[in-house]
């Protein structure tokens, strides 16, 4: 049976206060009702006033997502009751969202339409002391009522778990590129809800939609879509039907469990909202926004790709992570275009181990680019081999200090001295008569033991070309 | 007995330092003590908060320091409109106990003109309602007639000014709810044009439709409560911004060569020939003040109802679903689960008829109902304010009976269809977002106030003062004192 996927990605916006009114809005961690005022917690009277900052942010998402937005768009009131709602209705886009059309291209170069992009308020979080005798109530906390949040619907053409996954990577990372949001999961900044339903192959039109929710991490869209996949698959070869409906993902499960059938689905008694008037943008507005937008992961990636040489894979792992992109441009500008894939390889490997062993963000890493490409320009001068770089990328971590100052003070430089290195070759063949002879024998492999032997008298700082050179020219 | 003194004379007093600001106050007071119990105008007096609001006048006065144009003045408001550290009920069980958290925009603007807030008046609850009669507390009775309805909504307001308790009040008016009650008791009501009064601090009724307005004896007094309250406010989106205008200034200069419309469809056959008499009357007083009469015709009007009890609704259904005794306000004892915990708090809190209302909103919200009734109701609106916009490119403004009768009998109107369509001459003014006023044109053999109301085109209520005025120039109005004086 064939997938079909359509995700609902909300995304924070980024903005220091609330989309209707001043309380600010990184209130993550505070305590909670901290960050409310009357306006956010529904008092009576109050009225919303649209915060001009989320419209500029929620305008360069959708330009970001070739999303065109609308000369005027509307706020509609999405009515229902549930106590982290503090009005009983959350003021929304429906009709008239802020933008249409767009799409997302997935880095096999596959693109995925977006449907719609809009701008609407988030709900409080509710805390439920499940069981609890001294409290036997839910609390609410309002701090994330207000916060400014966009939908950005996909249609119903992601083919696989994996291809969702791609879509929510290649998603985020646009949004970090143009700074409309940190899109930190574990925060909340980025939910995702998910259309789900699978047809024959060749079948004509869409199956009965169920709607996943509940999936707060990239492992939790795939593994839910995956299980949502087998399920709706079992249910049709059964001969059954699927119902549409509203399911829950179970992260700890691993499994969907039903929450309300499409006869238990809310009519939201959508409406335009009066008290805002038609949100109208100023063409200039919107030309300014999108001269300001950064160059976007994908084309990012093909310049990498172009410019530098690189294999789509390195490129994408570059690209992924704006700062990334950036920590790696300005390597490549300091050591020389042509160290392009040296950088990419050290940062895909030293320096990403490093910062996800320490959970650090890429602005967070204690070897700045500046460093890595000093380092860069003592493994091409010969100053240090590959395996001598490596620890002196360790040491320059921990430290702080320059590759110079490192190698100045340890002496872990790679000896390139023909007679000092002779000397090793020539102790350590002499202590391998075995591996001699078998090289003599043609066995090429033996040569391996012989150059571990040099670096192992050397300490590791004999130059393992020249170790090779040498042997060779012995053997002879 | 003396008529009690108009808004202008105490501030221009209290300026001048000829009356001290806490003597009003407490004569106010001490007014609204003797005489409101006959009444129940008010819900809530706020004695030593207004005596020392009044106090501070005075010495900012003893400083020297610059008064403002209310200074001193006693005001009323209705209980809709928020007062921090005050309790706000809308006349509503709902809302008992719910003591407001800020000020309302209004109250802000009161408070830095120096007026003195002395106390809360009732209404119908949430604002929905023609007679007071729909407040959870108690009904109002009129000045005019205890026996009658003082209209409403904002009837606690019309009746303390009537009765000469306040020199000015506020009330607010989404479908009539200040120029009726203004009728009904025989004062001025003025609803201004949608967006020259912030509704920041208004409970919301129907917030495409709300107004505050002011209510007074004299036209001046209401000019003067409007001029106060009037203004732009970033935090109400809808308020109008630029609204830089004299509002005093633009009220003079009489009414000579203002082209002044009768719409023919405000006259129907079956309307009260006392109200049709007086208010013909009225216009023959304009006219001979030197305004131009002219017939025309707003052929929409008899849409006005109809949409209006759609659209008002809906948004209403919308606006006090906030109220569910979750976060503030009543909260139903014994409930063990969400769902019967909203239930059963809004459903002892809620009186009759605004769960009508909610539910006639609910219902035309609801998916499938949406295009035959909350569409089809704004496609009237639009006709009705294209009715207002041709009609004003012939006339500066349009003088019609504010109600088809004269203030009626508590529970007259036990048919909420009956109260719906005594509202037809008011809703429109509110549909097309046009300014109006209600002014007193005349006494009923049996001794009722009838109301005419004026409209302007959207802030055109300069117009609309000068033409009030010029006609309580010509023909005084009836004062409650006099009739019961004999």
């Amino acid at each position: 049976m064939r997938l079909a996927v359509g995700l609902e990605v909300h995304v924070h916006l980024g903005t220091a206060s609330k989309l209707f009114c001043p309380c600010p809005a990184d209130s993550f961690g505070r305590e909670p009702n901290t960050c409310v005022c009357p306006v956010c917690t529904g008092q009576p009277g109050v009225l919303p006033v649209l915060n001009r900052r989320a419209v500029e942010l929620a305008v360069r998402a959708a330009l970001a997502v070739g999303a065109e937005p609308r000369r005027v768009s509307v706020f509609a009131r999405k009515n229902y009751f549930y106590p982290d709602m503090p009005k009983n209705y959350q003021i929304s886009q429906y009709e008239e969202p802020l933008a249409g059309r767009g799409s997302v291209r997935l880095p096999d170069g596959r693109e995925i339409g977006v449907r719609r992009v809009h701008i609407e308020e988030d709900a409080g979080k509710l805390l439920h002391a499940i069981g609890s005798e001294e409290l036997p109530c839910s609390l609410v906390d309002f701090n994330r009522a207000g916060i400014p949040l966009i939908e950005i619907v996909s249609e119903p053409e992601l083919a696989s778990p994996e291809e969702a996954f791609a879509y929510l990577g290649e998603l985020k990372a646009v949004l970090q590129y143009c700074g409309v949001s940190r899109c930190d999961m574990e925060k909340g900044e980025l939910r995702c809800d998910a259309n789900v339903s699978v047809r024959p192959e060749g079948a004509e039109g869409l199956g009965a939609k169920v709607e996943v929710k509940n999936l707060n991490s990239f492992r939790a869209v795939k593994d839910a879509l995956a299980y949502e996949h087998r399920r709706q698959t079992e249910v049709l070869a059964r001969g059954g039907r699927v119902e549409p409906e509203t399911r829950l993902f179970d992260a700890d499960s691993g499994r969907t469990e039903p929450m309300r059938t499409k006869e238990e689905a809310h009519d939201y008694r959508y409406f335009p909202e009066p008290d805002l008037p038609p949100l109208v943008l100023d063409p200039a507005w919107v030309e300014a926004i999108r001269k300001g937008l950064p160059e976007l992961p994908a084309p990012r990636r093909a310049r990498f790709i172009r410019e530098y040489g690189l294999s789509p894979y390195d490129a994408g792992v570059l690209t992924a992570d704006r700062d990334l992109a950036g920590y790696f441009e300005s390597v490549v500008a300091a050591a020389g275009r042509s160290s392009a894939k040296a950088a990419a390889n050290w940062i895909g490997s030293e320096l990403l181990s490093k910062l996800r062993e320490e959970r650090l963000p890429v602005e967070g890493s204690r070897v700045p680019a500046a460093r890595l490409a000093e380092l860069l320009d003592l493994l091409e001068d010969g100053t240090l081999s590959g395996k001598l770089g490596k620890e002196v990328f360790a040491r320059m971590w921990e430290s702080g200090a320059s590759p110079a100052e490192i190698v100045a003070a340890s002496g872990l430089r790679q000896v390139t001295d023909e007679s000092e290195v002779g000397r090793w070759v020539d102790e350590a063949m002499a202590e391998n008569p075995a591996a001699v002879a078998d090289l003599r024998g043609g066995k090429g492999k033996a040569a391996g033991a012989l150059v571990g032997a040099v670096m192992k008298k050397s300490a590791g700082k004999a130059n393992p070309a020249l170790v090779q050179r040498l042997i060779k020219e012995r053997i002879r | 007995m003396t008529a009690p003194l108009q808004a202008f004379e105490i501030a221009g007093r209290v300026r001048a330092g000829e009356i001290r600001a806490e003597s009003v106050a407490a004569a106010c007071l001490d007014a609204i003590r003797d005489r409101d119990p006959g009444l129940r105008a008010f819900v809530r007096t706020m004695g030593p908060e207004a005596l020392e609001a009044a106090r501070e006048v005075d010495r900012k006065a003893a400083r020297g320091e610059r008064l403002g144009p209310l200074a001193g003045v006693p005001v009323a408001l209705k209980d809709n409109i928020l007062l921090r550290g005050v309790p706000t009920a809308c006349g509503s069980r709902i809302l008992e106990g719910y003591v407001a958290p800020y000020d309302a925009a209004v109250v802000e603007r009161l408070k830095a003109a120096d007026a003195v807030i002395v106390g809360k008046t009732n209404m119908d609850e949430f604002a929905m309602g023609s007679s007071t009669e729909h407040s959870a507390f108690f009904p109002t009775r009129n000045p005019w007639d205890v026996e009658r309805v003082p209209g409403g909504s904002s009837g606690g307001s019309a009746a303390a000014v009537a009765a000469g308790l306040v020199p000015l009040a506020l009330g607010s008016d989404t479908g009539g709810s200040v120029r009726q009650p203004a009728a009904f008791c025989g004062v001025v009501g003025l609803k201004p044009t949608y967006g020259r009064v912030s509704r920041y601090g208004l409970v919301a009724f129907a917030s495409s439709l709300d107004q505050v307005g002011p209510l007074a004896r004299t036209v001046s007094d209401a000019a003067l409560g409007l001029s106060v309250i009037s203004g732009h406010d970033p935090r109400d989106s809808t308020s109008s911004p630029g609204l830089d205008e004299d509002l005093l200034r633009l009220s003079q200069g009489g009414c000579r060569g203002l082209r002044i419309g009768l719409p023919r469809e405000y006259f129907p056959e079956g309307l009260d020939p006392e109200v049709s008499a007086a208010v013909r009357g009225a216009a023959e007083v304009l006219a001979a003040a030197g305004a131009e009469l002219a017939d025309i015709s707003l052929p929409h009007t008899r849409y006005a109802v109809s949409a209006y009890y759609i659209i008002a609704p809906s948004e209403a259904s919308a606006n006090l679903a906030r109220y569910d005794g979750v976060r503030y306000g009543r909260r139903a004892a014994g409930e063990k689960d969400l769902l019967s915990l909203y239930e059963a708090s809004r459903g002892e809190g809620f009186g009759p008829e605004v769960k009508r209302r909610i539910m006639l909103g609910t219902y035309a919200l609801s998916a499938g109902y949406y295009e035959a009734y909350y569409l089809r109701a704004q496609r009237a609106r639009r006709f009705i304010r294209r009715d207002f916009d041709e009609a004003f490119r012939s006339v500066d403004l349009i003088l019609t009976p504010v109600s088809p009768a004269p203030a009626f009998r508590f529970g007259e109107k036990a048919d909420p269809l009956q109260m719906y369509l005594a509202d037809v001459f008011t809703l429109p003014c509110n549909l097309a977002g046009l300014g109006g006023i209600s002014i007193p044109c005349g006494v009923t053999r049996s001794g009722l106030p009838v109301g005419a109301q004026l409209m302007c085109r959207p802030f055109g209520e300069g117009l609309l003062l000068r033409a009030a005025r010029s006609f309580e120039a010509a023909k005084p109005f009836p004062r409650l004192e006099e009739k019961t004086c004999g």
